[in-house]
């Protein structure tokens, strides 16, 4: 039977190409441009860590209290150097990390090659288990390295590539900033969009890897200075590095692993303890006003997925929506064009539920026909945003086999949405009324 | 004359409710789509359009990495012996060193206050380490005061030594701090310290781009300290008419050629100042060119469905119309009808439409922090679709008054 609806639908469309060729064209344009809005949205707002997302903890403190705080009262979204390491010793949460950007110079030791300039993080051994880095060859450090201020790194596996072809360099010696570092770990694939670890210094996206990640305790104890962002409420005391160290200027990343509510609810009464503790230390002269927020949240605070995206996403759908409305019409001009031979078709005792099956195939085909430009055109969109938009959110937005399949689905169903109405009138075409008027 | 055809027009729309409807629906939802995409555009343009207030055109920045570790004392040094190589070379004009540049992104930003404690600071301004080149370097426009004197600036180590006991401000910095314009002289608090402000510059636009630094774009502060910290220097150059590339090929040559210790990065390490700009601007740039397409193809596709309906209605009603010829109608009554009938249902669209815009863009003040859009966009839009309306109901409007009399004798 639905061989016989698919024949008469081809030949129906093919009866008025023009009519055809409009609504396969709104349907393409109105599926690819929502799909290539979406694929943009979809990658940007991704959970870059799914499985442990919302067990990672961004601590907020208070250091600079009322003068400093947002518009609706939020503190400051980094930490200064006091409290951070404040934090890191009294070491409340399963695993922590303090973490701030450097940006040294590097070479291979002996290679007489011109160094080159990296960029990286200073984090604490906990880092790496906390957020799951993987290793293609050795590991991060132990807490000992910490405490020894060991001269040890961490590089990228890009950096591992160009500085020693891609072999394992465990074992080897990196100069960073004219002194010598080990090498303990090379890593494997880790580039995660958004870059949640550092969101204050990024933005939340990042086109250059991280190559090099050094003990936070030997980064500050070289005087290895912040390459992020730097805000100051008030001018630091004094001079240099160490001056800044003493600061309320924030410039570190802080990031906790707190496994249930349980430690969650422990966590926030520590800051709080801790916040009162600065008050009447005479540090703070003002109520704690903290912030404990996990991933997701703390990207959707620091408003990681641009509102641009969002709203060519919501216009994208009403351009879609449009095409639909523009689908129902043109469907019901088609369908009803055939209103006499609707009515033969019903009195030679073709149920409605037939006159149903026929039109919906019709709508259906349209769609799928829709879908097939739409794929085209997709592919045009997502290559083309490449050309207008940043290259740090262009470069996450891709084609894959879920957007394909996305977008056939999504062209169908709504051609068959669009063409539920116009059926449902040619279905109740009255046979006798179109017998007699013709 | 078309006064004359309502009343039958809207006789005959009640036979095809369902067709009108759809119609007027789609211009509705077209109306309120493309007026709120035209004024995220307008908007997008003046955001990117905002004048940095220095010369672009005469513009290169360099970021400059030490390699190796040279001690701050070292440092300070090779930043000066860097600023000689760069103002000998021909086709530069002048330099200086500094932490930031309008529209690069990076950079330092302080609260500005009335006290020491700013318990009540003010406003958020930028810091720019400059010298007594900065002001022609940039092109900036003095207009009260003075520039720095050589014996001013300073060598700062880090952003905890600046000296701040001097300082330029932008007027928009000026006039937020003391609006009676009385600035010049006045002392303001950075610091612990108060800072006096001994010249006011036109215009010089923070760093930054983005919404964090919306309140206060143009509210600058110059410090009078030359940056050396061993991790490098970025340095600003101007150059002469006409010598753009030629510098820009040869200038990161000319530094290795005075001392190789350096990292400048081959990617962006020499850049125009239309480089920094375009970076800058792109994500806004990138959402105008989408709305712009956008609002092309859901115009060309409702004008399509137009010309659909339109060719539909017309199809059905060749009798009628050869009825109508038959009776003494000219073309041009015909025509008429098709254009009012058209005009009929738009402006039915319109007025739905509107009331959808103006909702549409209340969301998205709510909800995405956009600008109210004022209703000229409402009636520049409603003009656009009424003129499409018509366009699109043209050619089946043209065939139609085409109808032979002679349909009227025929059986179907």
């Amino acid at each position: 039977m639905f061989s016989y609806y698919l024949e008469l639908a081809l030949r129906s469309l093919k009866r008025s190409p023009g009519l055809t060729l409009l609504m396969v064209l709104a349907i393409g344009f109105g599926v690819s441009a929502s799909m290539t809005t979406y694929s943009v949205f979809r990658a940007v707002s991704g959970d870059p860590i799914p499985w442990k997302s919302s067990q990672l903890f961004v601590p907020q403190i208070d250091m600079w209290g009322p003068t400093g705080r947002s518009a609706d009262g939020e503190p400051p979204n980094a930490l200064d150097y006091i409290d951070a390491v404040a934090l890191m010793r009294d070491h409340r949460a399963k695993l922590q990390s303090a973490s701030y950007r450097v940006a040294p110079t590097v070479q291979v030791p002996g290679s007489g090659r011109h160094p080159v300039s990296v960029s990286g993080h200073a984090v604490y051994s906990e880092f790496f288990p906390m957020l799951d880095v993987p290793f293609a060859y050795g590991s991060g450090w132990a807490v000992d390295a910490d405490t020894n201020q060991a001269a040890i790194v961490v590089i990228s596996g890009e950096l591992n590539r160009k500085m020693f072809n891609g072999q394992n360099s465990v074992g080897k010696m990196l100069e960073i900033a004219g002194k010598d570092y080990q090498i303990v770990g090379v890593l494997g694939k880790w580039d995660p969009q958004p870059r949640f670890y550092d969101v204050v210094d990024t933005g939340g996206f990042d086109t250059n890897s991280d190559d090099v990640f050094i003990p936070f305790t030997r980064a500050i104890a070289m005087g290895m200075s912040n390459a992020g962002n730097l805000s100051c409420n008030n001018n630091p005391a004094e001079a240099s590095f160490a001056g800044l160290q003493r600061s309320t200027c924030i410039w570190i990343e802080y990031m906790a692993e707190l496994d249930d509510a349980a430690a969650v609810q422990k966590y926030r009464e520590y800051l709080n303890g801790y916040a009162l503790t600065q008050k009447s230390a005479g540090r703070f002269n003002w109520a704690p006003n903290n912030r404990l927020r996990d991933i997701p949240q703390f990207l959707d605070d620091q408003h990681v997925v641009p509102s641009d995206t969002k709203v060519s996403l919501m216009v994208a759908l009403g351009l879609l929506i449009v095409c639909l409305v523009n689908t129902v019409g043109l469907l019901l001009a088609k369908f009803l064009r055939r209103s006499s031979e609707i009515g033969v078709r019903r009195a030679l005792g073709a149920p409605q539920a037939a006159i149903y099956a026929q039109f919906l195939t019709e709508a259906g085909i349209v769609g799928l026909a829709g879908g097939v430009v739409g794929l085209v055109l997709t592919g045009v969109g997502v290559f083309s945003v490449g050309l207008v938009l940043p290259k740090d959110i262009a470069a996450l937005a891709h084609i894959n086999f879920s957007l394909l399949l996305l977008t056939l689905v999504v062209a169908v169903v709504s051609a068959v949405l669009a063409g539920l109405y116009p059926t449902f009138r040619a279905s109740r075409v009255q046979p006798a009324w179109q017998l007699k008027s013709n | 004359m078309a006064g004359m055809q309502i009343k039958p027009i809207l006789a005959a729309l009640r036979h095809h409710k369902s067709g009108t409807a759809l119609i007027a629906l789609q211009i509705a939802l077209t109306l309120a789509i493309v007026c709120n995409a035209l004024f995220i555009i307008s908007q997008r343009i003046a955001h990117l359009s905002r004048p940095s207030g220095v010369d672009e055109n005469s513009l290169l920045v360099i970021q400059n990495q030490w390699a190796g570790k040279p001690s701050v004392d070292e440092t300070a040094s090779l930043v000066k012996a860097d600023l000689a190589t760069l103002r000998q070379l021909p086709g530069v004009a002048d330099a200086y060193a500094t932490n930031a540049w309008p529209l690069g992104n990076g950079g330092i930003s302080f609260g500005m206050g009335y006290t020491p404690e700013k318990q009540a600071s003010v406003t958020s301004t930028a810091i720019y380490f400059t010298d007594q080149h900065t002001l022609p370097t940039l092109g900036l426009k003095l207009i009260a005061g003075r520039n720095f004197h050589s014996d001013e600036i300073t060598q700062a180590k880090g952003v905890g030594s600046m000296a701040l006991s001097e300082i330029i401000v932008t007027k928009d910095l000026a006039e937020k701090m003391f609006p009676h314009g009385d600035a010049l002289g006045k002392a303001v608090y950075l610091s612990a310290k108060p800072s006096t402000i001994v010249g006011i510059v036109e215009r010089m636009q923070v760093p930054w781009v983005y919404s964090f630094a919306d309140n206060w774009a143009d509210r600058s502060t110059l410090v009078p300290d030359q940056l050396s910290t061993p991790q490098g220097s970025s340095y600003v150059v101007r150059v002469k008419t006409d010598q753009m590339d030629a510098v820009f090929h040869d200038v990161k040559k000319a530094l290795f050629a005075a001392n190789r210790l350096r990292v400048i990065s081959p990617k962006d390490g020499v850049q125009r100042f239309s480089d920094v700009r375009a970076k800058a601007y792109k994500s806004d740039r990138g959402m105008a060119i989408m709305m712009g397409l956008i609002c092309v193809v859901l115009l060309a596709i409702t004008a399509a469905g137009i010309v659909g309906l339109t060719s539909f209605w017309v199809g059905q009603r060749r009798k009628q119309i050869g009825v109508r010829r038959a009776l003494g109608a000219t073309q041009r009554n015909i025509l008429d009808y098709f254009l009012t009938e058209n005009l009929l249902i738009s402006t039915g669209g319109v007025i739905v439409g509107a009331l959808l815009a103006v909702g549409l863009n209340l969301g998205l003040i709510a909800y995405f922090e956009l600008a109210r859009m004022p209703l000229a966009y409402v009636g520049a839009g409603a003009l656009v679709v009424l003129l499409l309306g018509q366009l699109a109901t043209l050619a089946p409007a043209l065939r139609a008054s085409r109808v032979s009399p002679v349909e009227a004798t025929r059986s179907v």
